[in-house]
């Protein structure tokens, strides 16, 4: 833990309010962070992140790997004693650091979901060459994991056409009162 | 027997062969799954890691087209596609002020009649162990299989309710009913990493390989799943060359359905000289 920002008094409350979760019934019993696949991986493990957030520590919180190595898993979630679903706060962290504008720690995993959004709003469905194209620009990172990519390109299961849909204008509605109302 | 079906983006590219053996055993079965009509993304990770009301409108369109289809449950075969869908409908049921928000969004009314169902929860408690049994023509007999459930199906459990959240069982059941030898692992609900795949590689590669060598070392011969991205990172992300089925593939090769030689060739692992060696190839 840094001890180098400053204390937000009412990062607790935006953070319950917006994942709906009951962060003050949390005990440290440490159960979410036993489980986590990639606390291992994390700067903050899961069980410190409700204890920051309490503490009222948001530029810590929101500007750590931890929210963005979360992959949803739920594991967490579905053993704390106390009913915490820390996925759901995790994906409340995540959107919350995003329209703050702090800058994600994990920039790749950031610009990865920005591709796979932006691929849904062209075309409704995803289209992975595209997508992976596009992800490829955005991060500059060019030749990682190129063989895996080729080995299913191989087998046929990377298409080259999009298979886009007819309600595409919805889906452009959807995205737009989406991003708007927030 | 009717459904409507949600294919999932993945059923024409990285899970092709869970598709093809999907639709060749239902054939066989006799039941209809009826996909609806111009379904969109599910949203996936990237929608519920950024912005949450599209990870919900975005299923709820689908939802939407399949209440107005009126060809029955919604069933769908991947994981994760199933997870989201399963997500919007629990902030339809439990969330009223959601709820409204995603209705005036997506612009439908929601009817809670409309049951949404995972493939695998279909095949075991709809269509039942006993039709499956009848239609055995080759049990698989002296095939060790490790049953791997993944995350999604199976939690959050308030939000899937299928199966138990720490040991489930329903794959289990499956393979034994094909004749299959289920394996006693602890390992079938741990999470391979996900989407992480693609840009944290070596973390997969850690979580796939425990997985993996545990399976090897309650003596399984193979894996199967029910998930697009679980299969694609088990066989992609391991060293040990162990084959990773979906469950539908089995399901076929049990009863001994057309165009196998098809799902096999799609695989990056070929499961063909493990079935050979068995007699079920």
């Amino acid at each position: 833990m840094t001890d180098t920002g400053t204390i937000d008094s009412s990062f607790l409350e935006d953070a319950k309010k917006r994942s709906g979760e009951d962060l003050d019934l949390c005990y440290q019993c440490l159960k979410c962070t036993a489980g986590c696949p990639t606390a291992p991986y994390m700067d903050i493990r899961p069980n410190n992140i409700i204890r920051m957030i309490q503490m009222g520590m948001k530029e810590e919180v929101l500007g750590s790997s931890a929210i963005w190595l979360c992959v949803s898993c739920e594991t967490c979630g579905t053993r704390c004693p106390n009913k915490i679903d820390i996925g759901v706060l995790m994906d409340a962290l995540r959107e919350m650091a995003v329209e703050e504008g702090v800058k994600a720690k994990e920039k790749n995993i950031h610009l990865l979901h920005e591709a796979f959004i932006q691929s849904i709003r062209r075309g409704g469905r995803i289209h992975e060459a595209t997508m992976l194209m596009d992800y490829k620009l955005r991060s500059k990172d060019f030749f990682t994991d190129l063989v895996p990519g080729m080995k299913l390109f191989l087998k046929g299961k990377i298409p080259l056409f999009p298979d886009f849909i007819k309600g595409k204008e919805e889906i452009k509605r959807i995205f737009e009162k989406c991003t708007k109302e927030k | 027997m009717k459904f409507s079906y949600y294919p999932g983006c993945t059923e024409h590219s990285t899970s092709l062969e869970y598709g093809l053996s999907t639709h060749a055993v239902f054939k066989t079965l006799g039941v209809d799954l009826v996909e609806i009509n111009d379904w969109n993304c599910c949203g996936a990770a990237a929608t519920h890691s950024l912005n949450h009301l599209l990870s919900l409108c975005l299923p709820a369109r689908n939802i939407a087209i399949a209440q107005s289809s009126q060809a029955g449950s919604l069933v769908i075969p991947c994981a994760g596609c199933f997870n989201m869908t399963k997500r919007a409908e629990y902030a339809l049921k439990n969330d009223e002020a959601k709820r409204k928000e995603i209705e005036e969004i997506v612009g439908f009314k929601y009817q809670s009649t409309l049951e949404i169902l995972a493939l695998m929860d279909v095949v075991v408690n709809r269509i039942g162990l006993e039709k499956i049994q009848e239609k055995v023509k080759r049990p698989l007999k002296g095939l060790k299989v490790a049953c791997y459930y993944g995350c999604a199906l199976v939690r959050h459990p308030k939000v899937t309710q299928l199966d138990d959240p720490e040991n489930p069982q329903y794959l289990d059941r499956l393979m034994a009913a094909l004749g299959a030898e289920p394996v006693e692992w602890s390992y079938k609900i741990d999470c391979c990493g996900a989407d992480l795949a693609l840009t944290y590689a070596d973390v997969v590669k850690k979580l796939v390989g425990r997985i993996v060598s545990m399976a090897g070392e309650a003596g399984a011969q193979c894996m199967v799943t029910s998930c697009g991205l679980c299969q694609a990172n088990l066989e992609m992300r391991q060293e040990a060359g162990l084959p990773i089925f979906y469950f539908t593939e089995l399901m076929g090769a049990a009863f001994d359905v057309e165009g196998r030689e098809k799902w096999w060739s799609k695989h990056v692992i070929p499961p063909k000289g493990l079935l050979k060696e068995l007699g079920l190839g």
